[in-house]
């Protein structure tokens, strides 16, 4: 249905059907004829207090955070295709907050938290599973630089651990024990609260809530230009018309850098395609997710039954959501490698997405050069895990201009000012 | 695989090949402002479309060139060797 849904005199719409096994029971017995639609797909108004360009997870979630935390509810959100359908629904839905610098630990622990309690939060089941991390350590040196980093990041506060080798093969049996092979396994880094959710409900329920607060959900239009009055972001130009607004934010993941030369910047960004792939559906054998840095490989089985697989980014920049063959066969050599009985299997489906990756590793959260539009960017190969931070923390600089204590180290001008938070170089794996 | 072309060896496997950065950058005088050293060292256009590349024929002949490469079809407009 097109057209623009009556609110109540609160501004607020019409309560979603709550998703509860009392409502499931209870639309059972009638038929399915009771639910209300997650969220409508509306049309664009002239004018709005905050336009969120791009709505994947983080555009969804500063949407919703603008209109649960700060009471701002005439909120577009302009997506160009459809909602999620861009890396929020091709990244491996890894969540985890082991990173190196005090600023990182702290944002992405934060975003660990917020999904923690995302799903009740929601009323929407993002299905998140703690089952842990492993990052393998293959030998007597990558025990010590793990060590290291295992330190650094309890400082920060995180839930670190090192594993011995009889641990690891313990917890992980399927991963090739002999120690004459190239890489044996020596030992891992474990973090228990991290794990995996489901990255389309991610989208989904935020988009759920954001919808039930007011904000208006807009796919099918893209930004084709900026219109910038003495200095300053007065409106957007889409497919769908023209949108003006008091502020602007931008989360458009590979993207940023196109918006950007629209809108007449430049952003030490360079877009890559990062590249996963699937097995065909296997019993319950690999409970954690398992990474290896030497070897260029993680994995980690979906609840389907899927093995979910990833390695590092393309070698050369692109803009084509595809995958390129040497990195396919790079991943998959080295997790056969790990886990020999892999081998037997066939692959499914393999794929890629556009990120924008950053000369520090490190995300890009601040004002733009341009007054009144807002940046969420560069999070390179791990977006998805920051998704509840990066909303919270991109609605709280629409709404007050201002930048929250965990994104001030995050703005633009760390570049100038050589201020890197230098995760790139931390020793660590992303 | 993909082939790209080097200017000395024709063409090769992609994965004989390292990107370096953009081609055509040109260093700051030494007196050049912080901004304008973060612009040489960090920023990029970072085009979708035509790009002008800089690369090295790492595990062939070893040496460095320019490639004139579409970033959206991953086409090859042009090779040539690196002008200094």
């Amino acid at each position: 249905m097109a057209g623009k849904m009556p609110n109540n005199a609160r501004g607020e719409r019409q309560a979603k059907t709550p998703y509860s096994a009392w409502t499931l029971l209870r639309q059972g017995l009638s038929a399915q004829a009771g639910w209300s639609k997650a969220w409508e797909d509306r049309d664009p108004a002239p004018h709005y207090d905050v336009v969120v360009i791009g709505g994947g997870g983080h555009g969804l979630a500063t949407a919703y955070y603008l209109a649960r935390a700060h009471g701002i509810s005439r909120v577009a959100v302009l997506e160009k295709g459809w909602i999620g359908g861009g890396n929020t629904g091709r990244n491996t839905t890894i969540i985890r907050s082991n990173y190196f610098y005090p600023a990182s630990a702290a944002l992405y622990d934060f975003s660990v938290s917020l999904y923690e309690g995302l799903a009740r939060e929601l009323n929407y089941n993002i299905m998140f599973s703690q089952r842990g991390m492993l990052e393998v350590a293959h030998d007597e040196a990558d025990l010590e630089v793990m060590a290291r980093a295992a330190n650094a990041m309890r400082i920060n506060g995180v839930d670190i651990d090192l594993l011995s080798r009889d641990e690891v093969l313990d917890m992980v049996p399927l991963l090739d024990a002999r120690p004459e092979i190239r890489w044996p396994v020596a030992g891992a880094l474990i973090q228990r609260r991290a794990g995996v959710a489901r990255h389309d409900a991610v989208a989904w329920g935020y988009a759920r809530a954001a919808d039930a607060l007011g904000v208006d959900i807009i796919q099918n239009c893209e930004v084709t230009g900026f219109d910038i009055t003495s200095r300053r972001l007065a409106a957007v130009e889409t497919t769908r018309g023209r949108i003006t607004a008091d502020r602007f934010g931008m989360a458009v993941a590979g993207h940023s850098s196109v918006l950007a030369s629209m809108a007449g910047f430049r952003l030490p960004l360079q877009s890559y395609a990062l590249q996963a792939m699937v097995s065909e559906p296997l019993k319950p054998c690999l409970h954690q997710v398992v990474s290896s840095s030497v070897n260029g490989a993680y994995v980690s089985q979906s609840d389907k039954g899927e093995l979910v697989m990833g390695g590092n980014l393309d070698r050369c920049p692109s803009y084509a959501q595809r995958g390129s063959f040497p990195v396919t066969q790079s991943v998959i050599a080295s997790l056969v490698e790990m886990f020999p009985s892999f081998a037997s299997l066939k692959l499914m489906r393999q794929w890629a997405g556009i990120v924008d990756a950053s000369p520090d590793n490190s995300p890009i959260i601040g004002p733009s050069p341009v007054a009144g539009l807002f940046l969420n960017c560069g999070w390179g190969t791990g977006g998805f895990k920051a998704i509840p931070a990066g909303g919270t923390l991109l609605a709280h600089l629409l709404a007050t201009g201002k930048h929250h204590p965990l994104s001030e180290p995050f703005d633009l001008a760390r570049f100038t000012t050589g201020r890197l938070v230098d995760e790139a170089h931390a020793g660590v794996a992303h | 695989m993909q082939q790209f072309p080097c200017p000395w060896c024709g063409l090769r496997a992609e994965n004989e090949f390292r990107y370096v950065g953009d081609a055509g950058v040109p260093r700051p005088a030494r007196a050049a402002s912080d901004a304008e050293w973060a612009h040489y060292l960090y920023f990029r256009t970072n085009s979708k479309g035509a790009a002008r590349e800089l690369w090295i024929h790492s595990t062939g002949c070893g040496r460095w060139f320019e490639l004139d490469r579409d970033t959206a079809t991953h086409d090859v407009a042009a090779t040539r060797p690196m002008v200094p």
